[in-house]
């Protein structure tokens, strides 16, 4: 792994969990409304995943999106305007925390009815394979959504026609309050694959370099024509299914046992393994210090310092964005309609008929 | 120019025609490929086209609706056809959830050219699961638009329009009309797709209809005639948005209503039609509006009960005979 590979998984891991802690206390302000689902925890799939995509594949997400969508690049301010609904929202406010799209980005949206990105992501791969082109589509799904039948009947077509689709699991083990085992006949996701014929792994969620490399190499065997991969990543959501939801169900034990495996702390300790610490150095004396110094810089690793430097520097960006989420203004209701009917420029249909 | 096709050739026209001018359509159902479509729609247009843009699908309605939603977010036109109406209960998220609100929940980011095509109504003894018009479940959905060709000509123009169209289009079309004849005219310039037309003019009451039910509602307009009553027939041809203009501006020859519609009465699109015009046109009328519409009861596979269960010529034109202040045996 390289070292600016390495950095930026970092700084969006750091970012990711930064952005969310805010907006659990904006929620708690009174700033955001509505359903409102925390990903920390979870933050080493989509980093993984999205850093192994290519900016021309196609995203689609559920309704835990808000770090998808920053990985994918899109900036933090009109995500957090987004949550606040606001105007300078990347949906103008009509979507919410639930429901971003970034169509320029390729965010196929955040859906948040449980099922709904598997026949949307096979449609978006279907639009692929017809016009032969070389991208791909990413559709992620908890480990709820396998038992609606939208799970089947698309991974059956995706199968059937060979579309380039990679579905990736979320098993964070909670369907909101139900424990896997008390929701799925088969608790390991993976394994359903095997129904329809798509090769299907498991890996270590709590680890984004293993997440990244399980899953460059899903798309390049995706790339290759192989048809669709599932990759099933096992995580933990840190907080409840929602701001509404406490998570009090789970057992302790297992709550710390996660807690201790937080994909933070690996990352940073990956980040950090092999640099000398200061007494080392010193010990070393003074002839080898840089040879010291330049080893992990070869090897592409840093120290605590820029962890710090970077905790502080996302903590600014988040900062700026509540800033300018809380000064956008409100969108009225002409700008609603304009949501619903702005897609029809070619055609003109009676003023009245569109306004009710 | 015009030629004399059945309502599913004329279908089949459309279609082929739009995809042979635009190869972001395609279409994708149960049976619409080798087999030519369970009423001939797609005949013809797999060999021509070939399996990726004519696609026989699996039975997974929910699935392959919401394969047609992601493939329109990527700028492709699909025509989903879902077999019959009934079917698509099971496809109501992809349509409801997803087509109707994607647009909008996006900030207007994302258009969707969608259409969903599907057969509906009361054909021939299917029985209750098989013979359902949902249009008021659909009409309720704010974002799609719906329309219902009644005609061969209407149904060439309206497909060739919704697949034009940036909006997710429902097209409802009935088991009895696939073998309607009419005139087509390939060359002629469409009215507006939720434009209503005036297909007898009148000056008696206003009967205001769609789909199979408008065309009965013309041949009772013929009987009405014979009892020196001039109805003025009004179909719809779109039920969302619907043409009030039209339907207002007949009211205030007419001022008399009757709405003619073959789903249930309860909640249904008469409910709708009658409330507005009563809003807008209220002063323009003489007499109560009148519906006459199919019982509120699940469809009986007996076919006389069938039959007794929607309306039928005699029906409309006796409402429209008291409605007019004549007596029935007058």
């Amino acid at each position: 792994m390289d070292r600016d590979t390495l950095h930026r998984f970092l700084y969006d891991m750091l970012l990711a969990r930064a952005f969310e802690e805010r907006a659990a206390e904006e929620y708690a302000n009174g700033n955001i409304a509505g359903f409102l689902h925390l990903y920390p925890g979870e933050e080493a799939v989509a980093v993984g995943v999205i850093h192994a995509a290519e900016p021309s594949d196609y995203l689609v997400t559920t309704y835990r999106e808000h770090v998808h969508a920053l990985v994918r690049g899109i900036p933090p301010r009109p995500i957090m305007a987004e949550l606040f609904g606001r105007c300078d929202g990347i949906c103008k406010g009509m979507g919410g925390s639930m429901h971003l799209f970034d169509r320029e980005r390729r965010f196929m949206g955040g859906y948040a009815i449980v099922g709904e990105t598997f026949p949307v992501a096979t449609g978006i791969g279907y639009s692929i394979a017809l016009r032969q082109l070389p991208e791909a589509v990413i559709c992620f799904f908890g480990d709820g959504a396998v038992n609606q039948g939208t799970f089947h009947e698309a991974l059956n077509m995706a199968a059937l026609w060979k579309l380039p689709v990679l579905f990736v699991c979320e098993n964070n083990h909670y369907q909101i309050g139900t424990e896997i085992h008390r929701h799925s006949a088969v608790v390991d996701v993976h394994k359903r694959a095997c129904a329809y014929n798509i090769p299907a792994e498991k890996f270590d969620g709590m680890d984004v370099i293993n997440v990244y490399e399980a899953t460059r190499h899903a798309l390049a065997r995706i790339r290759a024509g192989n048809g669709p991969q599932l990759l099933e990543f096992e995580t933990y959501r840190f907080r409840g299914h929602s701001m509404a939801d406490s998570g009090s169900y789970r057992p302790r034990s297992e709550v710390k046992a996660y807690a201790e495996r937080d994909p933070l702390k690996t990352v940073i300790n990956e980040a950090e393994f092999g640099y000398p610490t200061s007494e080392q150095i010193t010990a070393a004396g003074p002839d080898v210090i840089s040879r010291l110094v330049d080893h992990p810089s070869a090897i592409d690793h840093f120290d605590a310092r820029h962890v710090e430097q970077i905790k502080q520097e996302v903590a600014n960006i988040v900062d700026d964005a509540a800033q300018f989420a809380s000064q956008s203004p409100q969108p009225t209701i002409d700008d609603a309609w304009a949501s619903l009917y702005g897609n029809r420029q070619h055609e003109t249909l009676m003023e009245d008929a569109q306004h009710g | 120019m015009a030629e004399t096709l059945l309502y599913w050739q004329a279908l089949n026209r459309a279609l082929d025609l739009e995809m042979s001018r635009d190869e972001s359509v395609f279409t994708l159902g149960e049976d619409v490929g080798l087999y030519g479509g369970s009423y001939r729609v797609t005949e013809g247009l797999y060999a021509k086209y070939g399996e990726w843009r004519v696609r026989d699908t699996p039975i997974s309605e929910g699935g392959f609706t919401g394969l047609g939603v992601g493939a329109a977010l990527t700028g492709m036109r699909p025509v989903v056809e879902i077999m019959t109406i009934n079917f698509a209960l099971l496809a109501l998220d992809a349509i409801i959830n997803m087509a109707a609100k994607i647009p909008f929940m996006s900030g207007g980011q994302f258009p969707m050219p969608l259409v969903v095509r599907m057969p509906g109504g009361v054909a021939k003894q299917l029985a209750a699961q098989h013979s359902q018009r949902l249009e008021h479940t659909l009409m309720n959905v704010p974002g799609l638009r719906i329309v219902v060709p009644s005609t061969p000509q209407d149904a060439y123009w309206q497909l060739r329009q919704s697949i034009a169209s940036d909006d997710p289009i429902i097209m409802l079309e009935h088991e009895l009309l696939y073998f309607e004849k009419g005139e087509v005219n390939p060359a002629a310039e469409p009215p507006p797709v939720h434009q209503a037309s005036v297909r007898r003019e009148g000056t008696d009451l206003t009967i205001i209809s769609y789909s199979r039910m408008a065309n009965l509602s013309v041949q009772a307009a013929e009987k009405l005639a014979e009892k020196n009553i001039e109805a003025e027939v009004i179909d719809l041809r779109s039920l969302n948005p619907i043409d009030w203009d039209t339907c207002s501006a007949s009211l205030k020859k007419t001022h008399r209503l009757l709405v003619v519609e073959e789903d249930c009465r309860f909640a249904g699109a008469g409910a709708e039609i009658i409330a507005n015009l009563s809003e807008r046109s209220f002063f323009d009328l003489d007499a109560a509006p009148v519906r006459i519409a199919g019982l509120d009861m699940p469809t009986p596979f007996n076919r006389e009960l069938e039959a007794a269960s929607i309306p039928k010529i005699n029906d409309i034109v006796d409402a429209a005979r008291q409605l007019a202040g004549q007596n029935k045996t007058g």
